[in-house]
């Protein structure tokens, strides 16, 4: 187990090299720069510009400077943020995407998996047709749908909660309940078409032969194996939803990351782009490794020698 | 565990009497703005947008300053004198100008913050603001070494002499931008990289910067030793980047925010049925247009084409049906309202549409093109639903007067800026906001050596020589003339499209006064006061 989680982390630094290098040599590709507006400035604005920024120079000695930089930690400042360094809005804004993001995980944990469990053991009972509707409505309709539909509704016309910001426990209700939606749907669906096919599964027949309850068959046995499904998709799933929604926090007005990533690639923030990348590569490596290290609790068939 | 019934009564009493004395506590009035974005610097040198904008204005105040109409007003500086030749301007500092730590504002200061914002290491993306100070351009350009020579010294702590290449009469309103307002030398250098965080930022105007939580809000106070303190309502004031124009909204009706950044085009129609009150629309110091490209076919040297295209657009449908955000037809490049300019127009403003498409017509037969040989032409604009549609409503406009043949192609904002900048299209979407109220700063635009401005690409001796004589000359009304023929000239070359000028669209709550639509959108935050 150790040596295989060793083994892990050693294959994920080229990994993430080659993510930097790929991100660092295709933001540039992409037309237009960090300092082009609306208002064009003056050449030898632009020239000073692109001293300050050291963009004047060859793209590959831009590129060492750059490894050099994040060996010693420097993310750089952002392009865009002047007044602040990658690190810092990285540092500002992920515990927040953070909590967001675990919030609503965790509820649409156990709110999309009980539902799901419940729907299967019930099959085609109107539970059933209910929570799957429900959850093919989840999916289908997205956040930026869904967020100003809540916010008009309970913070406009009923006025029980505030429509945006960050800070209060009632400011993080609905944008937690957004971010939450559709992954209670994904979820539910997953459940339960994993606890039927667990149900029909040969351990079962012998568990229900043996003369187990219907309650403690399910509870000891179906319910863990039916979780597998789920742990694969909450890997990658939970790394995505921590590391920030941009429409949540735009909608919300939520200092959080989620936004550095596309706005930064808009405004072509070099720098924050490049810090956002190698943080989201390092994040979503350290969750695939923590669902594969967990996965043996719930499968004995599988193990890291 | 339940209150008590006698406790439940005192504190429902308690809770009238507040009512009754008004939401807002008596002792701490508060304004909530949404600002649209998150501010890119708070760095007076490294800033060029609106929201940051909005925010320094607060901090700092210049040698002039502005009122709550946008109108002139002294700011640092009480009193200044203009040499004849229009080029040396004395200004005297009040004795009571003082900084947020109690230092003295001293005519050491705006030197200082001048040389910094000129200076090639500095960057300053709007240093050429300032150029009309003597060798400021080529201090920028690094032609000069040193920042003395650049025009502008502390005769004393109180008086400041600014030396201009060449008499500006707009110069007294391109004080007021933020590239010239003072700076505390000492705590800008205390702290490089990070004097503008709230505890190091050390401000000379009427409110102090508190807090920032970046991406959420921006909190600033009331400084008490600011000249005017006293005639200053508010005591604290939140900005809130707001990108999301409709949530910005409903922000505001959930009673969060107190004005908006700006408001959401597709819910003007409920807006005005249901909060007309509150909805402000005014002109603002910007002009929508189609710039044509000159510089290649079809559109170099033909001038009838280039008309053709423009008399075809029936604005009026495009600002009634389109847009409908209150804006304004254009038939000029300067946009009404600017000082010191009689308004332009082209002589075909006064038509009805039938006859200006019939004029097209005939200008686009006489051009070569008709029915059995259609004009190909492509628009490019940036990626927005209004641009889309604006673009979608003009093709088909040319389609059904002329039979052009339009295809559109949108870009993301950067790729669109390059493409732009590059010549890379045929027409070009394009707006101009005025850097500053005057006819200057949409005419320079255009001159042949303009650069990457020079969007269609225009090159016109005559109106070249007027826009860079105009700039140098003194007698005011001379200058006026000079500027209006170039407009004329230039509209007769037509060499782009005005479509619309811009209006700016705020919501403000009844509770909020002191607030003045004007021209500029500037409304400091001095000025304004929220009742309970």
């Amino acid at each position: 187990m150790f040596s295989y989680t060793l083994r892990r982390l050693a294959g994920a630094v080229p990994t993430v090299f080659v993510i930097i290098a790929i991100a660092f040599f295709m933001i540039r590709l992409a037309p237009g720069g960090p300092f082009d507006q609306e208002r064009s400035v003056p050449a030898e604005i632009q020239a000073n510009l692109e001293r300050a920024y050291h963009l004047d120079e060859p793209l590959t000695t831009q590129f060492l400077r750059y490894l050099g930089n994040i060996l010693t930690g420097d993310f750089g400042p952002s392009f865009r943020y002047k007044d602040f360094t990658v690190t810092e809005l990285l540092a500002d804004g992920f515990p927040v995407s953070l909590k967001l993001g675990l919030a609503a995980m965790v509820i649409a944990l156990i709110v999309g998996f009980a539902a799901g469990a419940y729907a299967a053991l019930r099959r085609n009972s109107a539970f059933d047709a209910a929570t799957m509707t429900l959850a093919m409505t989840g999916i289908a309709v997205p956040n930026f749908v869904v967020a100003p539909l809540l916010t008009l509704t309970l913070g406009v016309w009923l006025a029980l909660l505030p429509v945006g910001g960050w800070g209060s426990f009632d400011q993080a209700i609905l944008p937690v309940v957004a971010l939450a939606m559709p992954e209670i749907a994904y979820i539910a669906r997953l459940t339960r078409g994993s606890m039927l096919e667990v149900l029909r599964a040969d351990f079962v027949r012998t568990a229900r032969a043996k003369g187990l309850s219907e309650r403690a068959m399910v509870l000891r046995h179906a319910l863990q194996a039916a979780a597998l499904p789920v742990l694969s998709f909450l890997g990658p799933t939970t790394a995505a939803v921590i590391t920030g929604s941009v429409v949540i926090e735009q909608i919300f007005g939520i200092p959080g990351i989620g936004r550095h990533f596309v706005q930064g690639a808009l405004n072509r923030d070099y720098t924050l782009v490049m810090g956002v990348v190698i943080f989201y590569a390092v994040v979503i490596i350290a969750f695939n490794l923590l669902v594969d290290l967990l996965y043996p609790l719930f499968d004995p068939r599988v193990r890291h020698d | 565990m339940s209150i008590g019934r006698p406790l439940r009564l005192l504190q429902g009493l308690f809770f009238a009497a507040i009512l009754m004395l008004g939401a807002a506590p008596a002792w701490a009035q508060a304004i909530h703005l949404g600002n649209g974005t998150e501010p890119e610097s708070l760095d007076i040198h490294q800033s060029s947008g609106v929201s940051e904008a909005n925010i320094q204005r607060d901090l700092f105040e210049g040698l002039i300053a502005e009122g709550p109409d946008a109108s002139l007003i002294p700011g640092a500086a009480e009193s200044w004198e203009i040499s004849e030749d229009g080029t040396l301007y004395t200004f005297h500092l009040r004795e009571d100008a003082v900084w947020s730590n109690g230092d003295p504002v001293t005519a050491g200061d705006f030197v200082y913050a001048f040389h910094r914002g000129l200076a090639p290491e500095t960057a300053a993306a709007y240093a050429f603001i300032l150029y009309p100070v003597l060798n400021a351009e080529q201090y920028v350009a690094g032609e000069i070494d040193d920042p003395d020579a650049v025009g502008i010294r502390a005769i004393d702590d109180r008086t400041l002499e600014i030396t201009l290449k060449a008499p500006t009469a707009y110069f007294l309103d391109m004080l007021t931008h933020h590239m010239a307002y003072p700076l505390h030398r000492a705590s800008v250098e205390a702290h490089p990289g990070d004097w503008t965080r709230p505890g190091n930022l050390v401000s000379n105007g009427a409110f102090t910067l508190a807090e920032w939580a970046p991406q959420s809000f921006i909190r600033l106070e009331k400084n008490p030793r600011y000249h005017g303190a006293d005639e200053v309502a508010l005591d604290e004031i939140f900005y809130y980047p707001t990108e999301d124009e409709g949530q910005e909204l409903q922000r505001y009706r959930a009673g969060e925010l107190d004005v908006t950044y700006d408001i959401p085009a597709d819910q003007i129609d409920w807006i005005v049925a249901n909060l007309n009150d509150e909805y402000r629309n005014y002109p603002y110091l910007g002009t929508y247009y189609y710039a044509l490209n000159t510089t290649i076919a079809p559109f170099a040297g033909n001038i009838g084409l280039r008309k053709a295209l423009s008399l075809a657009i029936d604005r009026e449908v495009l600002t009634q049906k389109i847009t409908r955000a209150g804006e304004i037809p254009a038939y000029s490049f300067v946009p009404p309202g600017v000082m010191g300019y009689q308004q332009q127009s082209e002589d075909w403003a006064d038509w009805t549409q039938e006859a200006r498409n019939a004029r097209a017509r005939e200008l686009y037969a006489a051009a070569g093109y008709g029915p059995d040989n259609p004009l190909e032409i492509e628009i490019l604009y940036n990626t927005s639903d209004n641009h889309k549609k604006v673009a979608i409503a003009i093709a088909a406009m040319w389609k059904q007067t002329l039979g052009v043949q339009t295809t559109l192609r949108n870009e993301e904002w950067k790729a669109y800026l390059s493409s732009r900048d590059e010549k890379n299209f045929e027409i070009v979407r394009a707006g101009w906001i005025g850097d500053y109220n005057d006819a200057n700063t949409f005419l320079e635009l255009f001159v042949s050596d303009a650069g990457m401005m020079n969007n269609p690409g225009y090159d016109n001796p005559r109106y070249d020589e007027l826009v860079k004589g105009g700039a140098f000359e003194t007698d005011l009304a001379v200058r006026e003339g000079m500027l209006e023929e170039a407009e004329r000239i230039f509209l007769e070359d037509s060499p782009l499209i005005p479509i619309y000028f811009y209006t700016t669209q705020h919501m403000v709550k009844p509770t909020v006064g002191g607030w003045i639509d004007n021209i500029k959108d500037v409304h400091p935050s001095r000025f304004l006061s929220v009742d309970g």
